[in-house]
């Protein structure tokens, strides 16, 4: 089944080669991706619970804008029509970077800013979960808003967070493939091309999604060692995101 | 103004008025504390004594009447706020400790942030304050690895790392064990005899009665009644105090 992998294709590299290579955009849209959104999403979040109205209406003015629009969408707006938008040297600049960049950066955007909606919708949960007494002790001692929000609330909230950041990190993983609709060559449009190549649908695909399911589980299992590395002492350890299936592999027993 | 007044009294609170939406939590309340005065305020659940004290710090806004806190009026202006917040101390019913931060951290963040301490001389200052509560050998420890008593003593040295001019308690017993209510007890009464200004919410009669100058009996957002300790346990003035006495200290 998997002998396709090992035969050459038409630019004398192994099909293999192709799969790792469409793993390597995958996995630098997925981690950079998750970084920006990560980034973009805790000041968000944090920017949804301001006490300044302005403040609190643009977060959530981004939030819903980019977490109701549907990725696929969102990916075709980033891709075509923002060049349009731009100053027309600009334009004109993005739409002939050379191949692989000008898919990878829009799908880099896209998958970062639709992906930050959903963290800050996390991120605001878990400072709202937060006991009052907090930020009023914070307050009590004299430190500033921004002190609190940066020392007491936001750690706490993140660590509070980190199972559904576990769901929003295999979230932004598995949206990856939809840049192959820009015509980024991630793991999914390799897949495809050994199967156009080949005719051997059934072995291209079992690859890519062997290959999606291991990751999936290497970057669950990440998630649990970074929860235990932060978790607080003395307190109860918090619950890990359910997922039956890396259940299966993962902590048993866990509830 | 009466300049002498106007030097020695911490806090001035005059006809203090909180509303929540239409109820009235605090009703033209007038308390004026000098320094070195221990205030023991107490009065049945709802009466607005924790209104009163938080209003003292600003974690609730007065609606009407004025609260001067070492000279400094309490507007909305949030650099002044943050001024009086520096200089008055809390401590809390549910201790408040961060949980994230070690005991040594908790006590080190407020004294390197709003006052500029280097880290160096902020954990020296907190490890000073943690001798004094008894517990400088947990200070590597978590809040969560503490017992309550043990916690609400950090609370203290929490806020006393801020060198406050005074203190406010908000039933800092009250969420212990019995065991435990003794330990934080034996704390405050220490703080007294130093000369801390205080105010505290508490319902321990017997600490009222040993450290108190004056005891304030809360009702119905109003200061019912205001009498040094031999007065106010030995003939209270009001039937509401008289009928309160009789349930706590039966
Ligand atoms: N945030 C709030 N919103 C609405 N009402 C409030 C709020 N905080 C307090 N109150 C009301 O104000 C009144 C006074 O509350 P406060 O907490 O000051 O009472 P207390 O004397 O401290 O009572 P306790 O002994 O139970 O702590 C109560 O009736 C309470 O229900
Ligand atoms: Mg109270």
């Amino acid at each position: 089944m998997f002998d396709v992998l090992f035969q050459r294709g038409f630019d004398g590299r192994l099909y293999l080669e192709w799969l790792l290579s469409g793993l390597g955009w995958t996995l630098a849209l997925a981690f950079i991706g998750w970084w920006i959104a990560f980034a973009i999403g805790v000041l968000v979040g944090v920017g949804r619970t301001s006490k300044s109205r302005v403040i609190a209406a643009l977060s959530r003015l981004y939030v819903e804008i980019f977490r109701n629009i549907p990725v696929l969408v969102q990916m075709f707006l980033w891709y075509f029509v923002l060049p349009e938008l731009l100053p027309t040297g600009l334009g004109t600049w993005v739409k002939q970077l050379p191949p692989p960049w000008g898919a990878f950066f829009p799908a880099l955007l896209c998958l970062g800013t639709y992906t930050a909606a959903r963290v800050a919708e996390q991120v605001r949960a878990g400072i709202e979960a937060l006991p009052q007494g907090q930020e009023e002790a914070a307050a009590a001692l004299g430190l500033s808003q921004l002190d609190t929000r940066r020392f007491v609330v936001v750690p706490q909230a993140l660590r509070l967070i980190i199972p559904s950041l576990t769901s929003e990190v295999m979230g932004i993983y598995k949206n990856t493939s939809v840049a192959l609709t820009i015509g980024l060559l991630e793991l999914t449009a390799q897949a495809r091309q050994i199967s156009e190549n080949t005719f051997q649908t059934f072995g291209a695909f079992a690859s890519a999604t062997i290959i999606y399911l291991l990751l999936a589980l290497v970057a669950y299992r990440l998630m649990l060692w970074i929860d235990a590395k932060y978790h607080i002492p003395g307190t109860s350890p918090s619950k890990p995101a359910r997922k039956p299936l890396f259940g299966l592999f993962g902590k048993r027993g866990a509830a | 103004m009466n300049q002498s007044n106007a030097n020695t009294n911490v806090v001035e609170m005059i006809d203090v008025c909180k509303r929540y939406g239409t109820f009235e939590a605090l009703k033209k309340v007038n308390l004026s504390v000098r320094k070195g005065e221990r205030i023991i305020i107490c009065g049945p659940s709802g009466s607005g004594k924790s209104t009163l004290i938080r209003c003292i710090n600003r974690i609730e806004q007065h609606d009407a009447g004025s609260i001067v806190v070492e000279g400094q009026e309490l507007t909305g202006a949030e650099r002044d706020i943050a001024k009086v917040r520096r200089e008055v101390g809390m401590v809390f019913q549910s201790f408040n400790l961060f949980p994230h931060l070690t005991i040594l951290e908790n006590c080190t963040l407020a004294p390197r942030r709003a006052r500029g301490l280097s880290k160096a001389e902020a954990e020296d200052r907190a490890m000073h304050y943690l001798s004094k509560v008894r517990i400088p050998d947990q200070a590597k420890k978590y809040p969560g690895q503490l017992s309550g008593g043990q916690q609400q003593r950090v609370a203290i040295a929490r806020a006393l790392c801020m060198e406050p001019r005074v203190m406010l308690f908000d039933e800092p017993t009250s969420a212990l064990d019995p065991e435990m209510v003794k330990e934080v007890l034996d704390t405050m009464i220490g703080l007294a005899e130093e000369g801390m200004t205080m105010l505290c919410v508490t319902h321990e009669m017997g600490f009222a009665k040993q450290v108190a100058d004056r005891v304030v009996f809360m009702d119905g957002g109003q200061k019912i009644e205001e009498a040094d300790p031999q007065t106010f346990f030995g003939a209270p003035e009001n039937d509401r105090t008289r009928a309160f006495l009789q349930q706590v200290l039966h």
